[in-house]
């Protein structure tokens, strides 16, 4: 390790000479955005921020940036890098560098933009009154108790507050409101850092009116089943907050309030659920009766609401035939689903066992790094958790300044319904 | 013209604190940030806040570390009252939602912190500066009926009427460059320290000392301006905060031999004394040849249980990965001392009163003083929210019955002449503000630091000097009016250059050595002629600071040899 540090340390005279291209735009200029490069020379393991400071000493003071501690704790300096929503103190510029140049001889600049979703006030800074503290408004971001605060402290189990720590670590930086595909879609739909911070209550057993809230978010068109799974919070968060997760939990805490939400979003999970665990596959046929009017097999009486929902999705079933989304017509005829070979099906029914057996609401940061100190019921508690927190990675948060070479998760077939 | 009964300048810890007390006793409150208030440097506070909440503590343990932290500067009727109101302090949190960690039986529970002779540091994880920030502003938005907010708005001045009594300040919009006098009954500084006078600093850009420069050229008196501390692990070159917890968890530091070297220094209390102790200890090392190439001893966390740093260092994990490239669960890390925190500040009295009728001050900007030479680990967001609260609740009811004139715009009219005489500089007529920056930072931290003597000081007060003439024509190049970060910079610059001079001043007077000020000319401490205050006064006649003293309040602990 000395070697390595110190070879650090003697690095840090190898300044390397990097263009930084901004989109800049003035305001009072009365033009539109247009981009500038600046070439600067400094250390590959600084920041991006090191070099857009670099610019505003040197060249430019005009280049407006927010930003505050250079540590990513403050979450000022929001952008887009490389097409990447993330801080710019957080990306090295070396990484960044190599990002913007994996497909070719490295004549690439590094781009910088200011953060999606959000009006541009001038250069890289964008206004998050409407995008994102409107929203945090929106979720009542305060604790709701049961009036009279006790003498000494309310006793909670240690976890709990381990839990929801991992949504108080949220800075508020704008990064996964940045990258929400959802909210390109839907300005309206209140975000994952709302739904994050909306968790931080939900999931405080100090908050007594836990089920008020989620009854709120699950019945909003823009709440907690406006989500698309698609990641790209999770992507772009750099203080490992995981919004989807927080999401997703917010929707497996509303489900086991049984709220059946007007969005039909808990149906449609629910349908989800329980085709596989019938079929062992999806069986896409029956999904959108499924998701309308639960058991619909064998007794064909859908409410008025889900005969609407169901004709209203007739459009989104010829689009996905005319585009090619929709390959073979057998899969629209309810009961052509091919099966299993041999007994997949029952494994498939083991895993839903084992599954619910062992389900917990357990996060990184409860369980901690995986491997250590092995006993044997940890293990399967770690493997749940590997199921409710999939990318919750601290690597991933690195990945998200990578050029936009790694393939986006599309949307799910919810963002079809 | 805005117009309030208390206007709260600086939305951190402590501003958010004294806000929401002065709501409380329903007056009408503004409070006033040139970030967004989830953005300021309290977030950066890591380890924890100390309360003597066990049964097994006594506020005057607490006290008494405290004061022996302060090597015997801190005033002791303030510790006293600091101490004493901590664990209420502590139970409001709890009960306004702050997570803090829980023992078994989830109970709050604690952590060990440096020169505390019990665990009675309660935390969140290692972000509890930014947990307890972010509840206060669940609050503030909670409270928004009562509390005005005007995020991105940057304090340029503060106004006083005839009778030098602080009526308002001076603002300018950041986001649209307007200027307006915001007229108050009282105004409390809350702006914290202003480490960016040196470079490196653990502060963030924005600590530039603009509360303590504005009560200075208001003419309130500064106290303690020598004492800046030197936190003992902080990131070579790029100034970056590990956490005392890291030691507090029962982190080592090693020199380049490997050796536990805090032995010799401090046998009882080893990596856990006073944070002036430890950082002398490993500039000791550094200088005699025991420390790494690049200037650094190490620390090494490895020694901590994996589970246990995931948990309650996860901050420094990524710091660790993302600054360093350095797994500090399998390797230790490179650290060094690096300008922390300004212990002196603004002169307050216990309830945050200045000497200024209607202006108080809290938190880093002030000094009541209850850090004296040397601020205890977890002490900083006590003082914050402590005498946060105290001074919202003496300015709200000074507010009650009260009713001043109009104030003078004239100020106002200045201030926006000084703008627009920086934007109208030529450029190229003189040097870069971010020049005159680098080379302040670069000054203080290699003259004013751990180790000092009145050679390298004297010379650091020439340049500073020199410096201010020069930023008299700095130049900048942006001349609009919409987010014009570059003016604003300007103005930091000459807020810096006060703190700086100040610094230089006590510490050239100070002819001994005590907390953090080590004179390598006076070695000893020196009670007799030096168990006194530094205050310093703003001239008339620009001839920079004015020197007098102040006497230290001693209410039960007389000065010992202090050894951890």
């Amino acid at each position: 390790m000395a070697e390595a540090q110190q070879e650090a340390a003697q690095t840090e005279h190898d300044a390397k000479q990097y263009t930084l291209k901004v989109r800049r735009y003035k305001p009072e200029s009365g033009d539109g955005p247009y981009w500038e490069s600046f070439d600067v020379e400094l250390d590959p393991t600084l920041s991006v921020l090191d070099g857009l400071l670099q610019a505003k000493d040197r060249e430019d003071g005009s280049l407006a940036v927010r930003c505050s501690c250079r540590a990513a704790i403050c979450g000022s300096c929001g952008v887009k890098i490389n097409g990447k929503s993330t801080l710019a103190c957080l990306i090295q510029i070396g990484e960044a560098h190599e990002a913007a140049n994996r497909r070719n001889g490295g004549g690439e600049p590094i781009v910088v933009e200011p953060m999606g979703n959000m009006p541009v006030v001038k250069d890289l800074v964008t206004d998050m009154e409407s995008a994102h503290w409107e929203k945090i408004r929106r979720v009542t971001p305060w604790l709701l108790d049961d009036g009279d605060p006790p003498e000494r402290e309310r006793v909670v189990p240690p976890e709990s507050m381990v839990d929801i720590t991992q949504t108080i670590a949220c800075i508020q930086c704008g990064a996964c409101v940045s990258a929400c595909l959802s909210m390109e879609v839907d300005p309206d739909f209140i975000g994952p850092a709302a739904l994050a911070k909306a968790y931080r209550f939900v999931g405080d057993p100090r908050d007594v009116e836990t089920r008020e809230r989620l009854y709120d978010l699950a019945q909003d068109p823009h709440g907690i089943y406006d989500c698309t799974h698609c990641f790209s919070c999770i992507d772009a968060c750099p203080k490992g907050v995981a919004p989807m997760d927080q999401i997703m939990r917010l929707r497996r805490a509303a489900g086991n309030e049984e709220i059946d939400d007007k969005n039909n979003g808990h149906r449609h999970e629910a349908a989800f659920v329980n085709i596989i665990r019938k079929k062992g596959t999806l069986d896409e046929s029956l999904l959108l009766q499924e998701s309308y009017a639960q058991g619909v097999k064998g007794k064909l009486i859908p409410k008025p609401a889900a005969i609407k929902g169901l004709v209203g999705s007739i459009p989104t079933a010829v689009r996905g035939i005319r585009t090619g989304k929709m390959r073979s017509l057998r899969k629209l005829i309810p009961g052509m689903h091919h099966k299993l070979p041999g007994d997949g099906t029952e494994y498939v029914g083991r895993i839903y066992e084992h599954a619910e057996e062992h389900a917990t609401e357990l996060n990184l940061y409860i369980t901690g790094e995986e491997g250590e100190e092995p006993a044997p019921k940890e293990s399967d508690e770690r493997q749940a958790e590997a199921v409710t927190a999939p990318a919750a990675e601290p690597d991933e948060t690195v990945a998200s300044a990578d050029g936009g070479d790694a393939e986006q998760p599309g949307p799910d077939q919810e963002a079809q319904r | 013209m805005p117009k309030h009964d208390v206007l709260v300048i600086g939305a951190g810890l402590a501003g958010q604190r004294a806000a929401l007390a002065a709501a409380e006793e329903g007056v009408s409150v503004a409070i006033v940030s040139k970030v967004h208030p989830v953005r300021s440097h309290s977030n950066a506070a890591q380890g924890g806040i100390n309360a003597a909440l066990n049964p097994d503590d006594s506020w005057e343990s607490h006290a008494f570390d405290t004061v022996k932290g302060s090597d015997y500067l801190g005033d002791q009727d303030a510790i006293e009252v600091m101490c004493r109101e901590a664990p209420e302090e502590i139970l409001h949190l709890e009960h306004l939602g702050v997570p803090f960690h829980r023992n078994e039986e989830g109970l709050l529970g604690t952590r060990a912190f440096g020169g505390a002779s019990q665990a009675r540091t309660y935390y969140v994880a290692d972000i509890t500066g930014q947990a307890i920030m972010h509840v206060l502003y669940e609050q503030l938005m909670k409270h928004s009926e009562q509390v005005d907010r005007y995020e991105e708005f940057f304090s340029t001045a503060l106004a006083l009427d005839d009778d030098g009594t602080c009526v308002g300040a001076v603002m300018r919009s950041i986001r649209d460059g307007s200027m307006e006098l915001f007229e108050a009954k009282n105004v409390i500084l809350a702006t914290g320290g202003n480490g960016q006078a040196w470079q490196p600093t653990t502060n963030a850009l924005i600590c530039t000392g603009d509360g303590v420069a504005m009560a200075y050229r208001a003419g309130a008196p500064l106290m303690d301006m020598e004492m800046i501390q030197y936190h003992p692990t902080t990131l070579a070159g790029k100034g970056f905060l590990i956490t005392e917890g890291a030691r507090g968890e029962g982190a080592h530091l090693l020199n380049a031999n490997g050796e536990r070297f805090m032995e010799r220094y401090a046998p009882n209390k080893m990596e856990l004394a006073s944070r002036d102790v430890v950082s002398r200890a490993e500039q000791t090392e550094i200088n005699e040849g025991r420390g790494f190439p690049d200037g650094t001893v190490a620390l090494d966390i490895t020694v901590v249980p994996k589970k246990r740093i995931h948990e309650a260092l996860r901050e420094i994990v990524l710091v660790g990965r993302d600054f360093a490239g350095v797994d500090i669960t399998s390797e230790p890390i490179h650290i060094k001392p690096g300008n922390h925190y300004t212990m002196g500040g603004v002169k307050t009295d216990i309830d945050g009163a200045t000497e200024i009728p209607g202006l108080y001050a809290a938190g880093e900007v002030a000094c009541v003083s209850v850090h004296g030479g040397n601020r205890l680990g977890a002490n900083s967001l006590l003082d914050t929210l402590i005498f946060g609260r105290r001074s919202g609740l003496h300015a709200a009811n000074r507010a009650k019955g009260l009713n001043p004139k109009p104030p003078s715009r004239a100020i106002l009219a200045d201030e926006e002449s000084t703008v627009a005489a920086i934007v109208s500089r030529e450029r190229g007529s003189g040097r870069r503000v971010s020049e005159i920056r680098k080379e302040l930072g670069e000054t203080m931290d290699r003259y004013v630091a751990v180790f000092r003597d009145a050679d390298g000081v004297q010379r650091a007060l020439e340049t500073v000097r020199r410096l201010k003439e020069e930023a008299r024509s700095a130049y900048v190049d942006d001349t609009s009016a919409i987010f014009n970060q570059d003016v604003l910079g300007a103005i930091e610059l000459g807020f810096m250059l006060d703190n700086a001079e100040c610094t230089c001043m006590g510490a050239l007077e100070r002819k001994e050595s005590r907390g953090a000020q080590f004179r390598t000319d006076h070695p000893e401490r020196n009670d007799e002629e030096w168990l006194k205050h530094i205050d310093l006064r703003t001239s008339t006649n620009g001839d920079g600071p004015q020197i007098s003293y102040s006497d230290v309040t001693i209410t039960q602990w007389q000065p010992m040899e202090r050894t951890y």
